[in-house]
């Protein structure tokens, strides 16, 4: 299965080089990893989608919280929260099919943030299926370049993710 | 008043009470040596980086401080590796200092740079590139206090060539602040539960590992033990945080556990497994292993609880901490039956014991190691290598003194014994320090007896010499037809090595030369080695077969049907 984990690190240079070491060397599947800052100063936040059984997901939250630089680590997977992910498309699109795609586009609630004679920009934001939906639509106007951010996520409600789940042993 | 870096990585280390340091220089860390000699810690010169390593995880080991070890950069820093790497495997308390290439051309294919934060990443606790040499105060106290926190292990600190003259005021911070570094303790819920599951066991075990070592609670180990009356059995690691002539002392388990031991395991009801981490060598198939028994596992890493066994109680803690609230919490109780059934157990591993046969001629390695038991009284601290000669020094030292084992469990490394006894030797100046090793092993780091000799270390030393690599050779035997492909070994005549390193050396081919030479040996004030010519193709028995269930066992009398 799939999960979603959130962690917060210190921002530190090597951090990110001591967390990829720790997936390579475990022989953990990442599918995909956003980091960014966070609301504290120094401190960035994470967002991995890994791929493994409870037992393995178990594992790498506890083995990336002995990494010195990590502070909590979350699985939010079955926490109520909100999932996005943004996606640039840029579609094949001479302008007579402009009025077509800015449709399909606007289904999507995405927008056209670029547009040049032979093809357009279009900027998506969402959960994953909802990006691969709209990117399977486009594939027959010819889509000539992507980039996806991968997942970020945060929980729903007041509480600004729920207790850290793994920082205290069960 | 400002220090230059070097000056200030020595007033550090001085205050983090470091006495001894143990490297190799170069010119990435010339700077540092230069300061040195200003500053009241003992540096030991070794003959290669991979020795510091080691001999700096034996002092940790030896005394429970952090060993601190020093390279210079590129080939230097790399050298240590493998040291570090066999630290880092059995939870061992190092600091590594490494220079780099000055700041400016970092990056740049420099002579002699290379990565070595980048390199032993895996292989450390934590690890630091130090660039500005105003961070390096904040850095050293970091290091030190992550290698000996929570479970330890080894931290290396690379220094930039120009940090090591710049000059700063210098003030060492007397906290520190890592807030990704917290130390956990299981609720006493879980302690609760523990101790009532052992309360109502009729079969109780306790399975001890090095963490009862690490965390010096080899008095709360006994006192629960004799409490309960649980029988205690260890890993190779664990071996004397439990005395080995102990009533209640089963001794080593798995791979090579005596019958007894494993047998006890796989009927125990309660497994209380505490410090220990479930490594395959001592489950064998873990899916099969202590089939019987709900198992409490205690360990201060709470990645190890779940990792390979799943436990029907954790506990994370501190190994002393955890036991001395279960003996708060467990009643005494006694178990006669389960004493009596392993005690049967007990005559049946009797039945394999080489030391009850009849022999001459060349000795039995497990002999040796029991004569060299009788001769140290019990009292030596024996610092062991890897391959069979590690295995016969666990079943046959009768080990009763607290931590007076010390050997490369995880990583296993060849090569260890020699330097590391070193180490040893210097935490433990009044004690009689034995090396036992291979002739395979002794020869990967045999070029310390020049470092013993300098630094005058009165280190005794065996080797079981065999002509082979003794354990490889065992395997190829056991499971490959007597295969024997490239294992023969050709040795030098140690006796004379030694001596052309000024030690006395010793040869011994007939088995009733071994207790007088060892006393011979034992009576030179300084160094002494004696090269054993055992059998050459005697094996270490039982074995379990690897992926086999530990119950499943070739004992030395069966061996031949198998
Ligand atoms: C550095 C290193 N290289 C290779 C091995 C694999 N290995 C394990 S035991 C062994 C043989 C050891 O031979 P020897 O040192 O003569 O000891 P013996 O087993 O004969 O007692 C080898 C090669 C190892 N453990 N460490």
């Amino acid at each position: 299965m799939r999960h979603t984990l959130v962690a917060m690190v210190e921002d530190q240079p090597g951090v990110l080089n001591r967390i990829a070491s720790l997936f390579r060397k475990r022989n953990y599947n990442i599918e995909s990893l956003a980091v960014g800052h966070s609301e504290t100063p120094g401190i960035s936040r994470m967002t991995f989608v890994v791929e493994g059984d409870d037992r393995v997901i178990e594992q790498v939250q506890k083995q990336l919280y002995k990494l010195v630089n990590v502070i909590e680590v979350w699985d939010v997977t079955r926490m109520p929260a909100v999932v996005r992910e943004l996606a640039l498309v840029r579609v094949g699109c001479p302008p007579e099919q402009r009025g077509e795609v800015t449709e399909l586009v606007h289904l999507f609630r995405a927008r056209v943030v670029d547009v040049a004679p032979d093809s357009l920009i279009v900027e998506i934001t969402g959960t994953e299926d909802k990006v691969d939906a709209l990117l399977g639509l486009l594939k027959p106007y010819g889509i000539q370049e992507v980039i996806r951010t991968g997942r970020v996520a945060m929980v729903r409600g007041n509480h600004r993710s729920s207790e850290p789940t793994v920082s205290s042993p069960q | 008043m400002k220090l230059t870096g070097a000056q200030i990585l020595w007033e550090c280390l001085v205050r983090e009470g470091v006495e001894v340091i143990f490297g190799i220089g170069g010119g990435a860390v010339i700077h540092l040596f230069d300061a040195l000699p200003q500053y009241p810690i003992r540096f030991v010169l070794v003959r290669h980086e991979q020795a510091a390593a080691h001999a700096a995880d034996g002092y940790a080991r030896a005394t429970g401080k952090v060993g601190v070890c020093i390279a210079t950069s590129g080939p230097g820093a790399t050298n240590l590796v493998t040291g570090i790497a066999t630290a880092y495997m059995d939870s061992s308390p190092v600091v590594a200092i490494t220079g780099q290439v000055p700041t400016p051309v970092i990056g740049t294919d420099a002579f002699q740079e290379t990565d070595i934060t980048g390199i032993t990443l895996p292989i450390t606790k934590h690890n630091y590139l130090v660039t500005r040499v105003e961070d390096l105060p904040r850095v050293v106290k970091e290091a030190f206090h992550i290698a000996r926190t929570g479970r330890p292990g080894p931290v290396l600190i690379d220094i930039a060539k120009d940090v090591q003259f710049q000059e700063t005021g210098f003030s060492y911070p007397d906290q520190v602040h890592l807030p990704g570094l917290r130390l956990d303790f299981s609720d006493d819920e879980n302690v609760q539960a523990a101790a009532d599951l052992l309360r109502q066991a009729r079969k109780p075990l306790i399975l001890a590992g090095h963490g009862v070592i690490l965390s010096g609670a080899g008095r709360e180990l006994r006192a629960l033990a004799e409490r309960a009356q649980i029988p205690v059995a260890t890993t190779l690691l664990g071996i004397s945080a439990f005395p080995e002539s102990h009533p209640l002392s089963l001794g080593m388990a798995g791979m090579h556990g005596f019958y007894h031991v494993n047998q006890a395991i796989q009927e125990a009801d309660v497994l209380l497994a505490v410090g220990m981490r479930f490594d395959d060598r001592v489950t064998g198939s873990p899916s099969r292993f202590a089939p019987n028994a709900q198992i409490i596992h205690a360990d201060i890493d709470q990645a190890e609880i779940g990792k390979n066994i799943r436990p029907a109680i954790a506990i994370v803690g501190d190994a002393r901490e955890v036991l001395s609230k279960l003996l708060q919490l467990v009643p005494p109780a006694t178990h006669p039956e389960w004493l009596a059934q392993i005690g049967q157990w007990r005559e049946e591993s009797e039945t394999d014991n080489p030391l009850n046969e009849n022999h001459d001629g060349h000795p039995l390695p497990q002999y040796v190691v029991r004569q060299i038991w009788e001769v140290t009284q019990g009292n030596a601290t024996i610092v062991s290598d890897v391959g069979q000669n590690q295995m016969w020094e666990a079943q046959y030292y009768i080990h009763d003194r607290f931590n007076s084992l010390i050997s490369s469990g995880g990583l296993g490394t060849m090569g260890f014994a020699l330097p590391a006894s070193i180490g040893v030797q210097i935490g433990r100046p009044h004690e009689t320090v034995w090396v036992v090793a291979g002739d395979g092993g002794f020869q990967m780091t045999i070029q310390e007896l020049a470092t013993v000799v300098q630094e005058n270390l009165p280190v005794k030393m065996a080797i079981l010499n065999n002509g082979f690599l003794g354990m490889v050779r065992q395997w190829q035997e056991l499971f490959f037809n007597r295969h024997y492909s490239g294992t023969r070994l050709l040795g030098p005549d140690f006796a004379r090595v030694a001596e052309a390193y000024g030690i006395p050396g010793f040869t011994v081919r007939e088995k009733d030369q071994v207790t007088p030479i060892l006393r011979r040996a034992m009576e030179i004030p300084g160094p002494a080695l004696i090269d054993f010519h055992i059998h050459s193709e005697e094996n270490v028995y039982p074995m379990v077969a690897p992926g086999r269930a530990i119950s499943e066992m070739i004992r030395r009398n069966s061996y031949q049907t198998v």
